[in-house]
C-alpha cells in the first residue's frame, strides 16, 4: 500500500513575484512538483520560462514570495552543498572557448566530485568521445549542447532543469537526447524542461505548464488542459460516395458540421457531446465506412491559452 | 580547499594556455636583466653593491608595471565571465560565490607569482652567473619580489573590484587603465603638487608620511628604497623611512589591507549580484 505522505514536493514556489526594475517578469506563481515528475514549461520568448529557472536554480532571488527547492531557498548558502544534486542546461550553452570539451568536462566534474571514468563514459554517451581533446571554439553549435546536456548529467542529478535543450541537434540526435533524459527520468530524477517544440514533449511530459507574460495561465496534465480549454474534438466520416450530403442531414442541426465532400464528413463537437454522438452515427448503419477521432493537440491547447482562452 | 584548488588550477592553465604567463616572465626578465647590466656601470665612489642598485631600479620600475599586469590579469575576470555566460552555468554547481572570487584570487596571484619569481629571480640567477658580483644583499631582491607579488595583489583585487561592478568588458578595461593612472601616476603628482603649492608649510611631516603610507604604491616603494641600508643609500634616500619612523610591518599591513578590503567589497556585490 503506498502511503499517500511519501509523496514529497522537490519543489515548491508559493506567489513568486519577481521584477526588474519597474518590469515585472514573473507573477504570482504557484507551483509545486513532485519527485519523478517531467514538466514542461511552454510559452512565447519572454514569457517568464528562463527567469522561473533561474528563481529555482537560485542564480536570482525573488522580489516576493517563497521558493524552496529539495527543502531549501536555493538562493541561500546552504543550499550550495545541494546543488550536487541539480544539473542545469542553460539556453544556448556558454563554455569557456579555449578549454576542450574533456578539460571542461573534467573542471566541472571536480567541482561535483564526479570522476573521471563517469566524464570519459559521458563523452561517449553524447558522441563526443572523438572530439574531446578538441577546443571548444572549434565546436558546432550542436556538439556545444550536447557537451552541454553531459555537464548537466555529471553526478546523475535528482533534478534537472533543461532549457531549450534541443535547439540545434538534428533529429537523430533529439531522439538521442530524448532517451538519455528517459534514462535518468527511471532512475528517479525529476525534470523541468522548456521547450518551443510541442510535438517532441508533447509525449514525454507527466505535466505542462503554461507561461504568459510572466504568469502560468495553465498547469496539468494533456488531458486536464484540454478539459479546461474545452476545445472541441474534431471527427472525420467517410461515407459511401454520393450519401455525404444526406449523412449530414442525419445527423441533424446540433451537431457542429465543419466541412461535407463527396465521400467523406468533417464535424466537430465537445468532448462530453462525442460519445452520443458517435453512438448515433454508427446507428446509421454501412453507409459510414470508417471515422477518425481527433482530440485537440498539444499545440491547439496552446494556442488557446495563448489567445486568453477565447478561440 | 579542494574545490579552490580546482578553481585556482583553471586560471593557472588559463595563464599558461594563452602564453599570458610566458610573456610576462619575458618581460620581467628582461627588464631586470638589462636594469642589473646597466646598473652595473655607475655605481662610482659610492660603494654601494650592483645588487642594492638593481633593487633600486627594479622597484622603481615594478612600481608601474606590475599593477599594469596585474589589473590585465583581473579586470576580465568577473565581467568576462558575466558577458560571456560561463559564470551563470558556474554557480550552479556546488560552490559557493565566495569560492569562485577566492579560486580566481589565488589562480592570478600564482600566475603572477610564477611570473615575478622566474622573471625577477631567473634575472637574478643570471646576473650572478655572469658578472660575477657577489650575492650579498640577496635579501633585499627576495623582499623586492616578495612585495612586488603583495603589490601585485593589491592591484588584482582592485581589478576584481572593477569587474564586478561595471555592465561590460570594455567598460572594465577603460576604468582598470583609470586606476591604475590614479594609483600609480595621479596620486603621486598630486601629492607633491600640494607640497609645492603649500607655501606656508600647512603639510606637515606627519601629514605628508600618511599621505604618502595609504597609497599602496608609495607603500612599495618606502618599502624597498628604505628597509635595507645598502639600498636607501643606493636611492638616495636613506633614512626617510627611520625618520618618519615607519616600520617594514606597517607598511606590509598598508599594502595587505589594500588587498582584504577590495576583495571583500568584490565579495559583498557579487553574493548580492543577480546572474
Amino acid at each position: 500500500m503506498p502511503e499517500v505522505n511519501t509523496v514529497s514536493n522537490v519543489i515548491s514556489l508559493q506567489v513568486v513575484n519577481k521584477q526588474y526594475g519597474n518590469e515585472t517578469v514573473l507573477r504570482d506563481i504557484n507551483l509545486t512538483i513532485q519527485a519523478g515528475e517531467c514538466i514542461v514549461l511552454v510559452g512565447h520568448n519572454g514569457a517568464g520560462k528562463t527567469s522561473l529557472m533561474k528563481l529555482m536554480l537560485g542564480l536570482t532571488r525573488p522580489t516576493s514570495g517563497a521558493i524552496e527547492i529539495l527543502g531549501k531557498n536555493p538562493a541561500f548558502s546552504a543550499a550550495v552543498a545541494q546543488r550536487m544534486a541539480l544539473g542545469y542546461l542553460p539556453e544556448s550553452v556558454m563554455f569557456y572557448e579555449a578549454m576542450t570539451g574533456h578539460e571542461i568536462l573534467t573542471f566541472y566534474a571536480q567541482l561535483k566530485g564526479s570522476s573521471e571514468v563517469e566524464c570519459k563514459k559521458l563523452l561517449a554517451l553524447v558522441g563526443l568521445g572523438n572530439a574531446a581533446r578538441e577546443k571548444i571554439g572549434t565546436y558546432s553549435k550542436g556538439m556545444r549542447q550536447r557537451l552541454g546536456l553531459a555537464q548537466a548529467m555529471l553526478g546523475s542529478p535528482q533534478l534537472l532543469f533543461l532549457d531549450e535543450p534541443t535547439t540545434g541537434l538534428d533529429p537523430v540526435l533529439r531522439q538521442h537526447f530524448y532517451e538519455l533524459i528517459d534514462g535518468l527520468q527511471q532512475e528517479g530524477a525529476t525534470s523541468i524542461i522548456s521547450s518551443h517544440a510541442l510535438n517532441e514533449v508533447e509525449a514525454r511530459a507527466s505535466r505542462f505548464v503554461i507561461m504568459k507574460a510572466g504568469a502560468i495561465v495553465a498547469c496539468g496534465t494533456l488531458d486536464e488542459l484540454y478539459q479546461q480549454a474545452a476545445l472541441p474534438v474534431r471527427l472525420q466520416l467517410s461515407v459511401t460516395p454520393g450519401e455525404a450530403s444526406g449523412v449530414a442531414e442525419r445527423l441533424g442541426a446540433d451537431v457542429n458540421i465543419d466541412k461535407v465532400n463527396n465521400q467523406s464528413i468533417k464535424l466537430s463537437c465537445l468532448k462530453e457531446e462525442k460519445m452520443p454522438l458517435i453512438r448515433h452515427i454508427s446507428s446509421f448503419g454501412e453507409v459510414v465506412h470508417d471515422m477518425q477521432i481527433m482530440p485537440p493537440r498539444l499545440e491547439e491547447i496552446y494556442s488557446h491559452f495563448m489567445n486568453g482562452g477565447s478561440l | 580547499m579542494k574545490l579552490l584548488w580546482t578553481l585556482a588550477l583553471k586560471e593557472l592553465r588559463d595563464g599558461l594556455r594563452n602564453r599570458w604567463i610566458a610573456a610576462a616572465i619575458i618581460l620581467l626578465g628582461t627588464l631586470a636583466l638589462a636594469l642589473s647590466l646597466l646598473g652595473a656601470a655607475p655605481t662610482g665612489s659610492v660603494r654601494v653593491s650592483n645588487i642594492d642598485i638593481t633593487v633600486v631600479s627594479l622597484a622603481s620600475l615594478s612600481v608601474y608595471l606590475i599593477p599594469l599586469i596585474a589589473l590585465m590579469l583581473a579586470f576580465d575576470a568577473l565581467v568576462g565571465e558575466f558577458e560571456r555566460g560561463t559564470m551563470m552555468l558556474l554557480l550552479t554547481y556546488p560552490v559557493s560565490r565566495w569560492q569562485v572570487i577566492m579560486g580566481k584570487f589565488l589562480g592570478h596571484v600564482l600566475i603572477l607569482f610564477i611570473a615575478i619569481f622566474a622573471g625577477y629571480g631567473g634575472a637574478f640567477l643570471l646576473m650572478i652567473m655572469f658578472t660575477g658580483s657577489s650575492i650579498e644583499g640577496w635579501q633585499a631582491y627576495a623582499m623586492m619580489m616578495f612585495s612586488s607579488l603583495i603589490l601585485g595583489a593589491v592591484f588584482i583585487a582592485l581589478g576584481y573590484l572593477v569587474s564586478v561592478l561595471v555592465k561590460e568588458r570594455a567598460t572594465a578595461a577603460g576604468t582598470a587603465i583609470g586606476l591604475w593612472l590614479v594609483f600609480v601616476v595621479l596620486y603621486d603628482l598630486l601629492l607633491f603638487g600640494a607640497l609645492l603649492l603649500d607655501k606656508e608649510q600647512m603639510i606637515g611631516q606627519q601629514l605628508f608620511s600618511a599621505l604618502m603610507l595609504i597609497s599602496p604604491t608609495d607603500s612599495y616603494r618606502i618599502f624597498n628604497l628604505s628597509m635595507f641600508e645598502g639600498v636607501s643609500q643606493a636611492a638616495g634616500l636613506a633614512g626617510i623611512a627611520s625618520e618618519a619612523d615607519i616600520s617594514g610591518a606597517l607598511l606590509m599591513s598598508v599594502m595587505l589591507l589594500w588587498v582584504i578590503m577590495p576583495l571583500v567589497a568584490t565579495l559583498l556585490l557579487f553574493q548580492r549580484r543577480e546572474l
